[in-house]
């Protein structure tokens, strides 16, 4: 028996076996940073001569090919501002649910918690049927009817804004969940031992501890909302406005969707390219610096409650 | 971790704590309404072709109902052909009204025909391209990061360092933080070029192959050409697929490095002392002891690609071609809906449709995330209990 080990040890087809099997998730590791690292300074490279303070600052002009983003820029941020509004205070509560009330077992949580993997699982296009489906043709004609008015029923900034709200609820729940289970068990033993209720010890307690948490949600949900741009494509983002917006009522140019305009919509692209790196690289940034803060406030939290 | 819903006692009945506590079970259940809120009314948007009440199939009936009286009436006095002595005007108008209300019963077959063209006289409305388009890639973007992410988390799990393992983390991390439209774009001006030049480059290789093969086997000789044919389209299945593939690898190698990881050290230090090697015990022992999660990683990647919608609109080309070759341009449903949402009619037959697509999107999605609910929750941790 040792011997046959022995063998099939020094064969050659072991030999390269081995190596393959060590070699392989080495070269596959290597080549992904490599590609990312690659994507990053893709954007990077030809991006940033284009980003301007004028090209932050201005209204794109000549198709397209002069001027700058601040329009879209404007938008979006006006998006992700109404967005967070409307999403962060359910999927917190939702997360003082699961966290504080819930009974693992029982069959609403674990349907609360199938519903909120569920939701995270739908593809974004669906998000924007049900814009249209719900917000703009249900609710927004029923505000229609009842207040004798015909602005309501159409895409604008809220419905697509609650559309947003919808698609990062679980990115919410999920952050600010962790941060309340980071919530140290003692404060809440001394809160109800000093005589305070359920609801006192969350209220003045728990969540004071876990703010951080609820900001890293909203600004995790702020990253992913800002970058999503087929929930929006009809439900209010225009390819260009003449003013900005500036009630809910309004539609609005998004930086997702100018890109996408830019990139395959325009008469002639070429010029364009320059622009369209510096929005990327503009709607990068924006994401990107979103996520790191996210990531920084996470850390110090798990530190803080070590 | 527990629930710390253990830790509070019942003691006395507070109105106000019970009220608090019902508001925040309401919010809480509005996850679960919204599924049901997208599924009601996604169908009751696609109502009008599900129920066949949409205004293409149902007023025409009326409308041809009112050219039969017509022609009834003022055609009459023509419809006999005194030459042939036969009666034409009349059948002929029977023909269309009968065309016409065959038209609204065979909206089904026309919905599952092989040609999706939804603008024109007569639109068609087969989905069978779309659905032929999604799979190819789908299955594109999976063959292109399923291999590579589950070996770079192998590696980050067992083999990589721990400086090593805070490199690949963070970057993987920062390709999930990349707005899909960003890598749509990426490939519209990068991917292309490149698939393009390879192909162009590996071109008269295979047509050498194609020439070896019909010479040894004569018969073969026109089904291999067209099959070792790559086309000479710039979009194609295969930019769209590894487009959607940037956008999986991040999901793909964070849940399967985290189902690796979890599984219990005592499996590998077993391994180990019984005389394996590193690479086998990676590959024999800890890989099919986390093969629930990573199942469940890849359907989380399905889920993603099938219904990821900017990078298959910019990169695919968008053409509703029925082919199988990988190399011709795909429309995707996604990419369907995303583009043709927003130009159609509300409330018409085609805007029906297309929330009928988006129904199909919905459910997969649904089952796949059920699918995975069950491999990982359900396997998983009866798997591990105890160890």
């Amino acid at each position: 028996m040792s011997e046959l080990l022995l063998q099939k040890k020094h064969s050659s087809y072991y030999y390269v076996k081995s190596k393959l099997s060590t070699g392989l998730p080495l070269f596959a590791a290597i080549f992904l940073v490599l590609l990312i690292a690659l994507l990053l300074l893709h954007f990077i490279w030809h991006g940033a001569p284009g980003i301007t303070w004028a090209f932050l600052t201005e209204a794109p002009r000549n198709n397209n090919t002069e001027g700058g983003i601040f329009p879209a820029i404007y938008g979006t941020v006006f998006l992700v501002f109404i967005m967070s509004l409307l999403g962060v205070p359910i999927g917190t509560a939702t997360a003082i649910y699961l966290s504080e009330y819930a009974r693992q077992q029982s069959f609403f949580s674990r349907s609360v918690r199938f519903g909120v993997n569920t939701l995270a699982g739908v593809p974004s296009i669906v998000f924007g049927l049900f814009g249209v489906g719900f917000f703009v043709q249900f609710i927004g004609k029923g505000i229609d009817t009842a207040a004798q008015t015909t602005i309501w029923s159409k895409p604008s900034l809220i419905w697509a804004a609650a559309t947003l709200s919808v698609l990062t609820l679980p990115v919410v729940i999920v952050a600010v969940e962790e941060a309340l289970r980071n919530v140290p068990q003692d404060l809440r033993e001394a809160s109800l031992a000093l005589g305070a209720t359920k609801w006192q010890t969350i209220w003045r307690v728990v969540l004071p501890n876990s703010l951080t948490g609820i900001l890293t949600g909203t600004i995790l949900a702020i990253g992913r909302g800002a970058g999503e741009v087929a929930p929006v494509i009809f439900v209010g983002a225009v390819y260009s406005l003449p003013q900005l917006p500036d009630s809910l009522a309004d539609q609005f140019m998004h930086m997702g969707y100018h890109i996408y305009v830019l990139a395959t919509q325009s008469p002639n692209a070429a010029d364009a390219l320059p622009l369209q790196y510096a929005s990327t690289l503009v709607l990068l940034i924006l994401a990107f610096s979103l996520n790191l803060t996210a990531a920084y406030i996470r850390l110090r939290i798990r530190r803080s409650h070590k | 971790m527990s629930s710390n819903s253990t830790l509070y006692k019942k003691s006395k009945f507070r109105p106000f704590e019970a009220i608090i506590e019902w508001i925040i079970r309401l919010t809480a259940s509005f996850s679960i309404i919204i599924i049901f809120l997208i599924f009601i009314f996604i169908f009751k948007e696609a109502g009008g072709l599900i129920f066949g009440t949409a205004k293409e199939l149902k007023p025409k009936k009326a409308v041809s109902e009112k050219v039969q009286d017509k022609s009834e009436e003022k055609v009459k006095p023509e419809i006999y052909n005194p030459e042939t002595g036969e009666i034409v005007k009349i059948v002929e108008v029977k023909k269309l009204v009968k065309a016409k209300e065959t038209e609204s019963q065979s909206i089904w077959a026309n919905l599952f025909s092989d040609t999706w063209q939804p603008v024109g006289k007569k639109p068609k409305y087969g989905i069978q391209p779309l659905l032929i388009g999604t799979f190819k890639v789908t299955l594109v973007s999976l063959l292109f990061a399923t291999p590579l992410s589950i070996l770079a988390a192998i590696y980050c799990a067992f083999f990589a360092k721990a400086w090593i393992r805070d490199i690949i983390k963070p970057t993987v991390e920062v390709l999930a933080g990349f707005p899909s439209v960003v890598l749509g774009f990426f490939c519209l001006v990068t991917v292309v070029q490149g698939v393009y030049s390879t192909t162009q480059f590996l071109q008269p290789l295979c047509t050498n192959i194609a020439d070896i093969i019909s010479w040894i086997l004569p018969f073969s000789d026109r089904w291999i050409h067209s099959a070792l044919t790559i086309s000479d389209f710039h979009y194609s299945a295969v930019v769209g697929g590894i487009g959607l593939g940037l956008a999986v690898i991040p999901i793909i190698f964070t849940i399967s490095e985290d189902a690796l990881s979890a599984v219990p050290n005592s499996y590998r230090e077993a391994s180990l002392a019984l005389g394996a090697t590193e690479s086998e015990t990676a590959f024999k022992v800890m890989l099919p002891a986390a093969l629930p999660g990573v199942v469940a990683a890849i359907l989380l990647g399905i889920g993603r690609a099938f219904g990821e919608t900017m990078i298959a609109l910019m990169a695919t080309g968008n053409a509703a071609l029925f082919s199988w070759n990988i190399f011709h341009p795909v429309r995707t449903l996604a990419a369907t809906i995303g583009s043709e949402t927003g130009e159609v009619q509300w409330g018409s037959l085609h805007y029906n449709i297309l929330f009928f697509l988006g129904i199909l999107l919905f459910l997969v999605s649904f089952i796949i995330n059920a699918l995975t609910e069950l491999f990982v929750k359900k396997y998983l941790s009866k798997k591990f209990q105890g160890a």
